[in-house]
């Protein structure tokens, strides 16, 4: 199946990356020959046969919801790109 | 000093014939000199390292030593280690302080070792020649034109190079085998879930996996042993017994059964690589092995079927990076999605980009069965061929990648020419086995790397098996010229 550029400005929307034209159609090119390599398993025939997702035989570990650590706020907020009074500061959302 | 195994600057720590910081300072001082052209290192700390070899010398006075204390080494950008800057050789991460250590920081913390700086990597650790890195590309050491392999490239320069005594690695695809094999070392991906991936930044979850990269087989059995381990942090981190990974380095080779996939020996070998690997592996046999032919049929399928898995996973685990907790934040935007969308546009490098919206096409509505699930379904078929081979022998070998180093630029522009480079590593990654890469003799003078790869879990026997090659050959000793 081919790629057209609409896809790639829809990809790029879902994935919230910004791409200017010319950068989807240079995009297009790269992508259209990845997924030229990826369409080489088209052509096996899979059924039956259960997806792997981890080579071992594991379980979920649970763990008892209880607090580990103690309140960082202000470490982990030296990091961030805008904060104010301990929140974190993004463009307005609601009106 | 700066060609001493592990165990041999151990032991002149311990008889206090140089100190942590003199060693620290020696290779500080090379890292100064050597860097600026070389580009292994992102980020150098000498204050905090410096302070790391005195808590070392003191731990050592009090006769608190373990194999690896007062040794530095060098670290993969990709981890992070608290109150160091860590980027994952992204612009995303540029001013990124980490804010605590990953699993495998404090292993090392904790057995007195020494964080010499964080290694350049291919962003993301998405890329096999380290060119996609935000921080500039890396050079060969044995050939300055040429790529030192990726994604770990920083890590395998610094090492060829003497800029360490050893260095940490993670390999999603290929990214310590692949660099090793070009830059001429040793370096061992584990069973996955062998190494917590805790505080390990996430490129494709159920790939990733970090290991030692070295001078010496021992050196990383050595490593091994302070990386290894359960952690609860990680979900897919394995429950098992701690083991010691020298426990069979000096057992004989008599009898083992070494499998030779035909599917590795064919096209896109290059003739040189091929001769080298061949007479790595009739060494073998003077060392009292047999070699049975074995076939691993999936083996050309592995590459689409990463390419889906991978992308996939990185799709969504970098997702994460939204410029509003730490990364980096656009200057000027209109809304909250434009800020998103621009803040992304600009931090990310193209690579990374290509393969987040490869991901993003691959799990999106329509297309989950035709891509992710059927990539799940033949990666099965990939490890039943593994799993089927390993009834016939107990090792299986080949070369690590399909040729030596590459020029600087010769691949940069061809995505799938680059993802090619992996087709000998990257169904170990898809099956979750161990695989390393040992240095086997030279092509047109570039390092040649065998692979061996191993069944779960049995990384004691694949050091074994590396240990005897190296105790009678001296590939792994030699050393790039115009470094000294």
């Amino acid at each position: 199946m081919s790629l057209t550029i609409n896809d790639v400005k829809r990809i790029a929307h879902l994935a919230r990356i910004e791409v200017s034209e010319t950068e989807a159609e240079a995009t297009l090119v790269k992508l259209t020959g990845i997924l030229g390599l990826i369409e080489e398993m088209q052509a096996i025939d899979t059924r039956g046969i259960a997806p792997m997702s981890h080579s071992q035989d594991v379980v979920q570990r649970l763990r008892a919801d209880v607090v580990t650590s103690g309140n960082q706020r202000e470490y982990f907020q030296k990091i961030a790109p805008a904060v104010e009074d301990g929140l974190y500061l993004v463009p307005k959302v609601i009106e | 000093m700066i060609n001493a195994s592990l165990k041999e600057m151990a032991a002149a720590l311990a008889a206090k014939k140089i100190s942590s910081v003199e060693l620290t300072q020696l290779f500080l001082a090379r890292i100064k000199s050597l860097n600026p052209d070389m580009n292994a290192y992102i980020t150098l700390d000498e204050a905090r390292t410096l302070a790391q070899a005195k808590l070392a010398d003191a731990r050592i006075a009090n006769g608190d030593i373990t194999p690896v204390t007062g040794i530095p080494f060098a670290q993969k950008d990709i981890f992070c280690a608290k109150d160091w800057r860590t980027t994952c050789g992204s612009r995303m991460l540029e001013n990124f302080i980490a804010p605590y250590d990953a699993h495998v920081i404090s292993q090392f913390d904790h057995a007195g070792a020494v964080n010499l700086g964080k290694t350049n990597m291919d962003e993301f650790a998405m890329g096999s020649s380290n060119e996609t890195s935000y921080f500039g590309k890396v050079k060969n050491p044995w050939d300055r034109e040429r790529v030192p392999g990726g994604s770990s490239g920083g890590s395998a320069a610094a090492i060829a190079a003497r800029l360490c005594a050893a260095a940490t690695g993670t390999d999603t695809g290929g990214s310590i085998r692949q660099p090793a094999s070009l830059c001429g070392f040793t370096g061992l991906k584990p069973t996955y879930g062998v190494v917590s991936r805790y505080g390990m930044i996430a490129f494709a979850s159920s790939l990733d996996q970090a290991g030692p990269m070295a001078k010496s087989a021992e050196d990383c059995a050595l490593m091994m042993n302070v990386m290894a381990g359960f952690d609860e942090r990680d979900s897919t981190s394995l429950q098992r017994d701690k083991e010691d990974y020298t426990r069979d380095l000096n057992k004989p080779l008599a009898g083992l059964k070494i499998g030779l996939p035909k599917e590795y020996f064919a096209e896109g070998l290059s003739a040189e690589v091929a001769k080298v690997v061949q007479d790595a592996i009739a060494h073998y046999r003077k060392l009292g092995a047999e070699t049975v032919d074995i076939s691993l049929p999936n083996t050309r399928l592995s590459i689409p079927v990463y390419y889906v898995i991978a992308p996939a996973e990185a799709s969504s685990n970098l997702s994460r990076y939204d410029g509003v907790r730490y990364g980096h934040r656009a200057a000027e935007y209109t809304d909250l999605l434009d800020m998103y969308c621009k803040s992304r546009a600009e931090g990310f490098g193209a690579e990374v980009k290509r393969r987040i919206l490869i991901g993003t096409y691959v799990l999106s509505a329509g297309y989950y069965d035709a891509y992710y699930l059927k990539a799940q379904q033949i990666r099965r078929l990939i490890a039943q061929d593994f799993e089927e081979a390993f009834k016939h022998c107990d090792i299986i070998m080949g070369p690590s990648a399909p040729g030596t180093a590459f020029k600087i630029g010769e691949k940069a522009d061809d995505p799938v020419a680059m993802y090619l480079q992996d087709i000998y590593t990257i169904a170990v990654n898809l099956a979750g086995l161990p695989g390393m890469s040992i240095p086997a003799g030279f092509a047109n003078k570039l390092p040649v790397g065998l692979q061996i790869i191993g069944n779960y879990f049995d990384e004691a026997r694949m050091l074994n098996v590396a240990h005897a090659y190296q105790q009678q050959t001296d590939w792994h000793k030699q050393m790039p010229e115009g470094i000294a």
